[in-house]
């Protein structure tokens, strides 16, 4: 063994991140491996909630306690993704007021504030709850952007010295005399940062010791050494409306349910969200049932959003796991904890422990708890200080001032910038080039664009999740040919360190995240936004013809094609050359 | 007292601004009506024909050899190739700064997006810009403007295999824009050369515009910019850019807000003015009635129009319907059916929501037909194949049966059935 354990950490999403930091922060060498981008998995479909606890203080009460000590922490060393929302149990004149008391007293027990607002406080505070919602609940519910806390986990752990692979699956185990010792790997674009044409290849990385957070995929990594870790995928939808009909996320106040849920988030809400097992996490049905449910019954919540606009629906799957002694045939019935299974003692296999349930809001909490069982293998003693220190972002507040006269950005870019970047707005948004807004809907700079292209390669839907660009009402109509410019890059704004790809490259990047923006909407076309779809269509395919162009087809007879009247005919000139006074427009 | 004409145009975009036209020129008293923006400020500008068949072949040299083989339900079947000849020969005289009316064959034009385009008319400033055009090129962008990169549109023009040599830079447009400067700025400060401050001294943009061109100009025979050279003066200021480089000069038409679309839909609207056609922008139309509002009458009465809350009564004895498709509103959808808004024409659409597009992004998508299906006068028709109203004709993406995206058919379209739908409404028979 080396003097310094070298860990291999499987999965990109919230709970692998989370290891790895806290790993990296203790000094061991750490290798992530990401099969897509971070967030790839669930962690990149969820609906965004910073729970408070409240959705668990009647069922689950220790997962309650948890949320909300992970809470207070996140809103400490995360500020810069997080927007202290507050949350509201809202209880309509049909639900249950016995239900009401006792997730009153549930929140009491766990330690979580609440307050009981009546329904006319309610709707001072969010004026479309419906008119007949008696009272509610307030809790400190918030919003929490998944893929920024990633991102930022990804960076701290990349500034302790960790191994970052995305689009890096794990296609096999090492096992040698009964043991874990590594993994092999398949990089689609080679090791470090993504570029598409970049021939990939197969990789044997050495452990001295493997964590399986593969979430989800977790039963499949434990398939590759023929261990049994039986996660039970559970699907569940969320839908996303073009703006935030409530400021204060919405909970119905009623037991388990379906479509209970509006979170606000940026500049939209998303509603959420059902449960079903599935078999396999990469392919399960999206059924169109789902997202009529969640407009339909969280209308009776919020009336108005019957005839909102979506602008696209997605689904995530939650990597349950109960211990298969309980035999839960509901999968709402699953827990919600996390179980850490160390396969030399389960299955007599060293070198590995899977971590496998929980949930977003606490995986830093899932991280400490595997790092010292890591740390534990090795005899190393070394604290856990992922509570205390910051993210990169979250560092310093007092830069988090308006910086739209400094940086020439008109509102509210310059402030939607800032608040993306937290602490580190400084380092990307000075530059002395130009720097307009390429993502308009999102508010998105080009130094923006710029700062996440050389994080993540030539890939633009890891630009996308770093930044927002293109999530916004027009979902990359307006914007997805800019960002592939962006990623051309050769001379833009005459800076030097803007990343050049190809234009082979930039046209297969663009292509990708035309089709990642497509996936998501297919769910919301109708009204306003298949009218979007329609001329996003038209925009992409009429004037840009990304649907038919030469340069991904075959070769065209450009000889047969017009040449044009003028050089050979000089008297047509004339219409051109004539300054026709006022009007010669054309 | 209703407002009265003969003919009633509803919409004011490409389909709606022929039909006015064709109808007035035809001897008709006409109106026209419109209620939003039209679709044209997000169209290039460039007036295509049919670039590629409903099964993707093409680009197609000849839009027209292409016609007799379309699905019978197609537009350009229903008016037929003759009409086509005809109503573009309308558009080329009505707008005589359009170009490539001297050949039926296709044009293959640069946009923005790096790749060519087959269409088959051209706005005059992007005529020296032709693909098939050999001589090499100089494509210029501007630093802060994100939707025009020269370098990437120049790699992306060499991966299409244009025949010619072709280089892209980038520039930092003479004074001080704003980084969020919109294409209008640009435009405006062409329009007036306005005196820019370059280092210490003030001068006229356009010179100093073409000074720093110039010092990047290697030997190419013409320059490309975005669609931003002037608005109202475009053609003197082509002019004098090309004169100080001394290559000729061109656009490259741009996405929204397109000012070649706007320039068109200027040219057109000066046109209707000519012909005396009454215009009236701002209002939509709510409503209609017929003449016996309990059945049994299938004409059109009248139609109202909202105005600052009131419903003012237009009546007219032919109607024609260019409102556009799911675009431009003329076609309208919620969770459970895809309609028409004023007159609740049938619009033909599969039941299921689902069904209405394709898996991929440039799939062959049910949505981009929906529109109202016709007889052969371009009468819409309910779902029984009987007219809806006898006096009612349609044109442009309202109607149904095409997908003007992937044929790149959709000025076209609007040309030939306003021009047919508008002679029809004035009593002239195909």
């Amino acid at each position: 063994m080396a003097s310094v354990p070298h860990v291999a950490v499987i999965g990109g999403g919230s709970t692998g991140i989370g290891i790895a930091r806290d790993l990296a922060m203790r000094g061991l060498d750490v290798t992530l491996l990401e099969q897509g981008n971070l967030t790839h998995g669930t962690t990149g479909r969820m609906h965004g909630l910073l729970h408070s606890g409240g959705r668990y203080a009647v069922s689950d009460q220790a997962s309650a306690e948890e949320c909300i000590a992970e809470n207070r922490v996140l809103r400490d060393i995360a500020s810069h993704c997080v927007e202290m929302t507050g949350g509201l149990f809202v209880k309509r004149p049909e639900d249950s007021e016995e239900y009401f008391e006792e997730k009153l007293r549930g929140c009491e027990a766990c330690g979580i504030p609440a307050d009981v607002v009546s329904g006319v406080e309610a709707r001072d505070v969010e004026p479309h709850l419906a008119r007949d919602v008696d009272k509610a609940i307030s809790v400190p519910d918030g919003a929490v952007d998944p893929f920024r806390l990633v991102v930022a986990n990804a960076a701290s752990a990349q500034e302790h010295g960790a191994r970052i692979e995305t689009h890096s699956k794990v296609t096999d185990l090492l096992v040698e005399a009964g043991e874990v010792v590594g993994v092999e790997v398949e990089h689609d674009s080679g090791p470090g940062k993504r570029v598409h044409g970049t021939e990939g290849g197969s990789e044997e990385i050495h452990a001295d010791y493997v964590v399986n957070a593969a979430g989800a995929w977790a039963g499949r990594i434990g398939d590759m050494a023929g261990l049994d870790v039986a996660v039970r995928p559970s699907k569940g939808v969320m839908t996303i409306m073009n703006v935030r009909q409530v400021d204060t996320v919405i909970n119905r106040c009623r037991p388990k349910g379906d479509a209970d849920i509006i979170v606000p988030h940026e500049t939209t809400a998303i509603l959420g969200t059902t449960d079903e097992e599935v078999e396999d996490p990469e392919d399960y049905p999206e059924e169109q049932w789902e997202v009529d449910m969640m407009i339909d019954t969280l209308s009776e919540l919020v009336p108005m959003l019957s005839e909102a606009r979506t602008i696209r629906s997605f689904w995530g799957v939650r990597p349950l796991y109960e211990p298969p002694e309980v035999g839960s045939t509901d999968p709402t019935d699953i827990t919600r904890d996390y179980f850490l299974l160390d396969h030399a003692e389960r299955d007599d296999l060293g070198g590995m422990t899977s971590i496998v349930g929980g949930k977003f809001t606490t995986y830093r909490m899932m991280g400490e708890e595997i790092s010292d069982h890591v740390c534990e293998q090795f005899g190393i003693d070394a604290d856990c200080r992922t509570a205390e220190v910051p993210l990169p972002g979250s560092e310093d507040f007092s830069v988090l001032r308006d910086y739209m006269d400094e940086f020439g950005l008109r509102s509210p870019i310059g402030r939607r910038s800032v608040e993306r970047l937290g602490s580190r707005a400084d380092a990307v948004l000075k530059t002395d080039a130009p720097n307009p807004a390429v993502c308009e809907c999102e508010g998105v700079t080009r130094a923006e664009v710029q700062d996440a292209i050389e994080q993540s390669g030539s890939d633009l839907n890891a630009v996308r999740i770093r930044t927002r660009a293109s999530m916004g009402n027009c979902q990359g109509g307006f914007c997805c040919h800019r960002l592939a410019s962006e990623l051309h890059g050769v001379g833009d704004g005459g800076d030097e360190t803007a990343v050049a790809y190809d234009e082979a490259t930039a046209r297969e990047a663009w292509d990708e995240l035309l089709q990642e923006r497509w996936k998501g909407q297919r769910h919301a076309l109708w009204g306003e936004q298949l009218s979007q779809a329609a001329l996003n269509y038209a925009l992409h395919a009429t004037t840009q013809n990304r649907d038919r162009d030469p340069a991904d087809g075959q070769a065209v007879d450009f000889t047969a094609f017009d040449g044009g009247s003028e050089r050979s005919d000089p008297a047509d000139t004339a219409g051109v050359a004539t300054d026709g006074g006022a009007r010669d427009g054309n | 007292m209703a407002i009265d004409s003969e003919v009633l145009v509803i919409g004011g975009g490409i389909a709606g601004m022929t039909s006015a036209l064709s109808a007035a020129r035809a001897g008709a008293d006409v109106r026209l009506v419109s209620y939003k923006q039209s679709t044209l400020r997000h169209a290039s500008g460039l007036v295509d024909i049919l670039g590629y068949t409903p099964d993707g072949e093409g680009p197609l040299t000849d839009p027209y050899a292409a016609i007799p083989d379309l699905p019978v339900d197609h537009p350009y079947r229903t008016v037929g190739e003759s009409t086509i000849r005809d109503a573009m020969a309308l558009f080329d005289e009505a707008v005589p700064s359009y170009r490539g009316a001297h050949t039926d064959r296709n044009a293959l034009v640069p946009t923005h997006g790096g790749t060519v385009k087959p269409t088959a008319r051209y706005p005059a400033s992007a005529a020296a810009g032709l693909a098939s055009d050999e001589r090499s090129v100089l494509l210029v962008g501007f630093e802060s403007m994100v939707d025009f990169d020269g370098p990437h549109a120049a790699a992306h023009l060499e991966a299409a295999g244009v025949p010619f040599d072709v280089r892209g830079v980038t520039i930092r447009f003479p004074g001080d824009l704003r980084a969020d400067a919109k294409v209008t700025r640009y435009a405006k400060l062409l329009d007036t050369d306005s005196e820019v401050s370059v280092g210490d001294r003030d001068r006229p943009v356009r010179e100093a515009l073409a000074e720093r061109v110039g010092a990047e100009l290697d030997g190419e025979s013409r320059v490309g910019f975005p669609a931003v050279l002037g608005d109202d003066r475009a053609g003197t200021v082509r002019v004098a850019l090309s004169e100080s480089l001394g290559v000729d000069v061109f656009e490259v038409p741009m996405g929204p807000p397109s000012l070649p679309g706007l320039r068109l839909e200027d040219r057109l609207f000066g046109a209707l003015d000519e012909a005396g056609v009454s215009i009236e922008t701002g209002n939509p139309v709510v409503d209609y009635e017929c003449g016996q509002p309990n059945g049994g009458d299938d004409r059109i009465e009248r139609v109202f129009i909202e105005k600052n809350g009131a419903r003012i009564p237009y009546s007219a004895d032919e109607y024609v319907l260019a409102t556009g498709g799911l675009v431009g509103k003329g076609v309208e959808s919620d969770r459970e059916r895809v309609s028409e808004p004023i007159f609740d024409c049938h619009v033909p659409h599969p039941a299921d929501r689902y069904d209405w597009f394709e898996t991929e992004a440039f799939g062959d998508h049910s949505f981009a037909r929906f529109g109202v299906a016709t007889d052969d006068r371009l009468r819409p028709t309910n779902a029984d194949g009987g007219v809806e109203f006898e006096n009612l004709r349609a044109a442009g993406s309202v109607l149904g049966g095409y997908d003007f995206a992937a044929e790149k058919s959709g000025s076209g379209v609007s040309i030939a059935t306003g021009y047919t739908a508008g002679r029809g409404a004035a009593g002239v028979s195909a």
